[in-house]
């Protein structure tokens, strides 16, 4: 059966062009692969092959020919004993254009920026319970003991980092672990972010659930390739097939007089990738349990810890095997006539806050956000009903950052709850300073809370 | 044509397992040719999107180096990835489906030519940007060994990924580790446009010297060379050794993706690869040198191929688009 040899597009956006010349006569045989054409556009001149062997039976369009549409029958290829006058009953081409792709739009398949949900649905989780007994333990000692007893329950999990073993972290965060494990599973990398977190990816992979430890978040920029394309978006692009359990882990923000350089907050970064968890824990009961639920998940979890806190002492619950749920908000004080949003250590200075406002008659509600993508943006809205008003705080930029997000969630969901506009408090818009009192004004500290709560309260500010 | 330079037949290999192994190369490298063949053609109608790198001219590398592996071994590559997978084993209903994007692609058509996965056939990508999958290869390799699987890692990357920097970050790990890793550098002489000697300083298989990572440069036209270099390297690697580096001499006829002018080299030059030393008229022409199969039952193993091909055409167009509810699905695992 004769097949016909259509006019080729060189690029998804051709749709003609000119026959520049044919290689092959009529007459000539044709083996696939061989080029028997070259065609011309404004841009670019190029080959086009055969596909199929035969003989090149008829060209029906001359070279020289303008403005030949794609897909346009060129010429037809006779198969192997095949004679001319086959042509005369020359079928369609045996390659048809798709149909599906063709079909008018189904009313379902609307474009997903139109798409946001009618309300928010409450998580369906459960309230935290009320444990009968407790620890105090380090924020560091919570993270170490997550990883220990993680690691105890699974022998596929290791922990990968520069300073993770023989110097015992270099905040001191896997202390023991490399004596309880072994540097089999507590390896000490080299410093080459990028490397090792491509590395862990593929170890994830490969059927192990790796925790990398970044010195700071601020070294995981050489490595936001292999987080963002490698880690987040695998199991979208694989079908469903291709999962990447990995703990992506290191202190984030800004710690104290190091400079711009090692003093920022990636929450925002992260927290915009669809593919990826997004933790920020602020005490230790909270970096115990999340780390824990984090470790356990079979996605690449962004686990965002402080410096600041890492000394830092708090009630942890005694109990066998404690966790908490990833994407619910903690309500860490009760109020009736503002919320406040924070996380991580901005929950500290919140709850300062909180306490000042409380002596000037004004009940803040103060929420620890825990996980900011998941966003529990029900936990939010509820205590919104109940003050309406809101300040949301975080040590970043403002630009684009959680703050703003919050902001936008509110204006969908709870926007006839509010009394006042919503106000943020966040760094300064610029890159950290070094100087002490330059650093001190950059970074929100507690006055500016109770002077943002006072703004949303329409009471004067002190 | 020129005579082609395949090796002799090794001494100690008999002859049957000769004919067998040969005649499966020239049935998988044809395979690999054809399909890619078609998907150029499927380009041209507009029912493959964006980007598609062929792999013509290269099918020797990764059929050689796929006879010497074990069913334990991973394979990840670049995107350049349509042959690796049909070595591999993927079927090439379900590649095709996916160049097309309908819901019988390997990723459910929400991949594309550069990102498909089997884990079922070790294959593990499928990486579209360029030398990312190094680092990641090199973690399959880790994981080998934590698992102590006794199964290596064969990264794949071109000559344009040489340069850069997470390839030495994951040479040196894999080097002080000692992870099974075999690095595959199929050097088709152009970085997209950018010929080597404008883009690599000094000889690629000694890229990882300094590490103490022993390097080969391979004949990488011809497919019974890639394999017996393959066993050195994955030998070496399985033992504990480490990493090895082969470098495979190769070209690929087409452009860099398809609307590639390929303003940067002479055709008198594509020429002579595809005229004088391409992987597939070399192999036909020993097979019928030694006798080892019958013009006949070559023409046979073609026929089917093209059967094979025209199968997975026809299936890349009748499969459906994903529905609409895809769009929604597998960005996480529900916890």
């Amino acid at each position: 059966m004769a097949i016909q040899i259509l006019m080729p597009a060189l690029s998804p956006t051709m749709t003609e062009g000119k026959i520049a010349r044919w290689l092959k006569k009529e007459g000539d045989a044709v083996k696939a692969g061989q080029v028997i054409a070259e065609i011309e556009t404004d841009k670019a001149t190029m080959e086009v092959e055969a596909v199929d062997e035969g003989v090149l039976g008829k060209i029906l369009i001359p070279a020289g020919t303008e403005n030949v549409k794609v897909n346009e029958p060129i010429a037809m290829l006779l198969e192997e004993g095949e004679k001319a006058d086959a042509l005369k009953n020359a079928p369609l081409p045996t390659i048809t254009k798709a149909v599906a792709s063709k079909e008018e739009p189904k009313a379902d398949a609307r474009p997903a920026l139109s798409v946001v949900p009618a309300a928010p649905q409450p998580a369906e989780i459960p309230e935290e319970k009320e444990y009968s007994k407790y620890v105090k333990l380090t924020v560091r000692d919570a993270l170490r003991d997550a990883m220990a007893e993680e690691m105890r329950r699974d022998p596929n999990i290791f922990l990968l980092g520069e300073e993770v073993a023989q110097y015992q972290g270099a905040y001191k965060v896997s202390q023991g672990l490399l004596q309880e494990f072994g540097d089999k599973r507590v390896v000490d990398s080299p410093i080459t972010e990028m490397g090792f977190a491509g590395l862990g990816v593929g170890a994830a992979f490969g059927g192990l659930s790796p925790i990398i430890e970044f010195m700071t978040m601020n070294f995981a920029m050489q490595a936001i390739d292999q987080i963002i394309n490698s880690a987040a978006k695998t199991l979208y692009m694989s079908g469903g097939q291709m999962g990447c359990p990995i703990v992506f882990r290191g202190p984030n923000g800004a710690a104290s007089r190091v400079g711009a350089q090692h003093s920022q907050c990636y929450a925002s970064w992260y927290a915009h990738v669809p593919g990826l968890k997004v933790v920020a824990p602020y005490d230790a009961a909270d970096a115990k349990g999340l780390l824990k639920t984090s470790i356990r998940d079979r996605n690449p979890v962004i686990f965002l810890e402080h410096e600041m806190m890492y000394g830092q002492s708090f009630d942890v619950p005694d109990e066998e095997d404690f966790t908490l749920p990833i994407g619910k908000a903690k309500v860490m004080r009760k109020g009736s006539d503002v919320t406040i949003v924070a996380f991580s250590r901005m929950v500290s200075h919140a709850l300062v806050a909180a306490e000042k406002l409380a002596e000037q008659g004004i009940q803040a509600e103060v929420i620890n956000l825990r996980s900011l993508r998941p966003l529990d943006t029900a936990t939010i809205v509820e205590s919104v009903k109940k003050t309406n008003r809101l300040v949301a705080v975080e040590e970043s930029w403002p630009f684009a950052g959680i703050g703003s997000e919050i902001a936008a969630q509110m204006m969908e969901h709870a926007f006839d709850y509010l009394d006042a506009p919503m106000a943020r408090v966040h760094g300064a818009d610029v890159p950290l300073p070094y100087a002490a009192n330059l650093e001190k004004m950059a970074l929100p500290q507690v006055e500016n809370i109770v002077d943002a709560v006072k703004q949303v309260c329409y009471r004067q500010a002190a | 044509m020129a005579k082609p330079q395949l090796q002799p037949v090794a001494a100690n290999q008999q002859a049957p397992a000769r004919s067998t192994d040969l005649q499966r190369y020239y049935h998988d490298m044809l395979l690999i040719r054809r399909f890619e063949e078609k998907a150029g053609q499927l380009y041209g109608m507009g029912l493959i999107g964006g980007f598609c790198h062929l792999y013509i001219g290269q099918e020797a590398v990764v059929v050689g180096m796929q006879a010497a592996q074990k069913a334990v071994d991973s394979v990840i590559t670049s995107y350049r990835d349509h042959g690796h997978m049909l070595a591999a084993g993927m079927e090439s209903r379900g590649v095709m489906a996916e160049l097309t994007g309908r819901i019988g692609g390997y990723s459910h058509g929400k991949g594309g030519s550069m990102h498909m996965f089997s884990r079922e056939k070790n294959f593990y990508g499928g990486h579209g940007i360029v030398g990312a999958q190094v680092p990641i290869g090199t973690g399959l390799g880790f994981a080998h060994k934590y698992k102590n699987d006794g199964g290596v890692c064969l990264t794949y990357f071109g000559d344009g990924a040489v340069n850069q920097g997470q390839v030495y970050e994951s040479f040196n790990m894999a080097a002080l580790w000692k992870l099974p890793v075999v690095y595959v550098i199929e050097n088709n002489k152009y970085s997209m446009g950018t010929a080597q000697a404008r883009h690599a300083a000094g000889e690629l298989y000694k890229r990882g010297e300094p590490y103490g990572i022993p390097g080969k440069k391979v004949d990488g036209m011809d497919v019974v060379k890639v394999r017996e270099a393959a066993e050195e390297a994955l030998a070496y690697a399985r033992s504990g050794k480490g990493p090895m580096v082969l470098e495979m001499e190769t070209y690929r006829y087409r452009g860099h993706s398809m609307s590639d002018p390929a303003k940067y080299r002479t055709k008198e030059e594509v020429e002579e690869w595809r005229g004088k030393h391409d992987p597939i008229d070399a192999l036909r022409a020993i097979i019928l040198e030694e006798g080892v199969a019958t013009e006949e039952s070559l023409k046979e193993i073609e026929r089917k191929i093209k059967d094979v091909v025209a199968d997975a055409v026809e299936f890349a167009q009748t499969s459906p688009e994903p529905d609409p509810s895809e769009l929604w699905t597998d960005v996480l695992i529900e916890m």
